[in-house]
């Protein structure tokens, strides 16, 4: 259990980075990436919201598309349920924690269109074995944490970019692609790690 | 004449890829040939378009508040119409295009399309806006597909061509070609237009970041790097 755990994480996080191997999230990837701090927060955020819509969604599956023969509404049922999710992850933050909901705030309402969120909870959909609900949550969190990685990483290097010599056509997005271009092929060392293993 | 100049606006003056650089998740992720990127540009096409022209057809009974979620449930019924009809007349691209088609709700063209055109402006100019920017958007990432296809499998439209002994730089079919080719893809269309494409997506509307539902973060980055 705890070693598909461990393999689990390392092949979200690393293997099959959300961002940059599976190009999931690119929007917020390229568009909340100017600098390290922000970078980390809207990267908390997501962590946040594809652990609990992982939950969400995996129960909706079960006990009511399952049950009622609906699984073709996936599509509705899901996106409506991380949009609600969202706004109530909201609410909950600005009831209880002023701090948390003052530095994730901002983030929230970006996030109920980002397709890294619909992603895992249908990626998630592909999960076997009687553990599902466990996998599905901790599957939704480690993705989290590879884009995490993955925006925080690219931020760095974004911070670097502003004071460089670049062509005129190239500023803004196309460098920032091309940068992104290296970052993936960094990412791609990693693929093969568990042939061994497994 | 005015349905054409909304029609051109889409595939050139806003090419959504080159110009607003919106909906970039499938632009990078199913261009790896050229027929993948017709088959993602047409079902986008086909969303685009019914959405479009159901929202404007709303427009004037969908409360402000809610629109964002009226829109969003429009757009992923539509999106299910076109799931199951790929799934029942062409299988082969339904596998090959895969999570990427559900993910079409999520795509920030059609959203963007919504709430600042359709929301705004009759029937006829949604639906024809909606159908320019589709085809925009396959022009644009049929293009990028079918050059990564070219350097990274050696073929066009899966015909080979350049024989057996040439060996394809396979990068350019795997995830850091697709960065690759389309930044050099937006840089090059900056340099023979000689204009920049604006700081972040959203940055081509008018009405500003607020008005805005593209997830491209901009504002949110304004707000929280003070």
């Amino acid at each position: 259990m705890l070693a598909s755990i461990l393999i689990a994480f390392i092949s979200a996080v690393f293997i099959n980075n959300f961002v940059v191997v599976k190009f999931l999230g690119i929007c917020p990837f390229l568009g909340v990436s100017r600098n390290i701090k922000t970078a980390a927060g809207m990267g908390v955020a997501v962590i946040f919201v594809m652990t609990f819509a992982s939950s969400a969604t995996w129960a909706v599956q079960e006990f009511l598309l399952k049950p009622l023969e609906l699984e073709y509404l996936q599509t509705i049922a899901f996106i409506l349920v991380i949009a609600a999710l969202v706004q109530l992850v909201e609410m909950v933050l600005q009831k209880t924690s002023q701090a948390l909901y003052k530095a994730l705030g901002v983030y929230l309402p970006l996030i109920t269109t980002n397709c890294a969120v619909l992603g895992v909870c249908i990626l998630n959909l592909e999960i076997q074995g009687n553990a599902r609900f466990l996998m599905s949550t901790l599957n939704g969190a480690f993705s989290g944490v590879g884009f995490t990685l993955a925006i925080v990483l690219f931020a760095g290097i974004r911070e670097r970019l502003e004071t460089a010599d670049i062509p005129k056509c190239l500023e803004g997005f196309p460098i920032s692609l091309i940068s992104a271009s290296l970052v993936s092929l960094a990412f791609f060392g990693f693929k093969g790690l568990f042939q061994g293993l497994m | 004449m005015r349905l054409l100049k909304i029609f051109k606006n889409g595939i050139i003056d806003e090419n959504p890829t080159f110009r607003l650089v919106l909906g970039t998740c499938p632009t990078l992720a199913i261009t790896t040939s050229a027929v993948n990127g017709i088959g993602m540009g047409l079902a986008t096409t086909a969303v685009l378009i019914g959405s479009n022209v159901v929202i404007s057809l709303l427009r004037k009974f969908i409360p402000n508040k809610v629109r964002i979620p009226a829109f969003v449930t429009v757009i992923a019924g539509f999106v299910t119409i076109v799931q199951m009809l790929l799934k029942a007349y062409v299988p082969a691209l339904d596998k090959a295009l895969g999570i990427y088609i559900p993910l079409i709700v999520v795509n920030c063209i059609i959203m963007a399309r919504a709430e600042s055109y359709a929301s705004k402006n009759p029937v006829l100019d949604s639906a024809v806006d909606g159908l320019g920017m589709g085809i925009g958007f396959t022009i644009a990432i049929t293009l990028i597909g079918a050059v990564r296809e070219i350097l990274g499998n050696g073929s066009i439209f899966n015909m080979p061509l350049f024989g057996e002994s040439a060996s394809p730089a396979l990068a350019m079919i795997l995830p850091p070609g697709g960065f690759l080719v389309f930044g050099l893809a937006i840089g090059l269309v900056n340099l023979l237009t000689n204009r920049q494409v604006h700081a972040a997506g959203c940055g081509a509307h008018e009405a500003g970041c607020d008005a805005c539902p593209a997830n491209c973060g901009f504002a949110a980055e304004e707000k929280g790097g003070q």
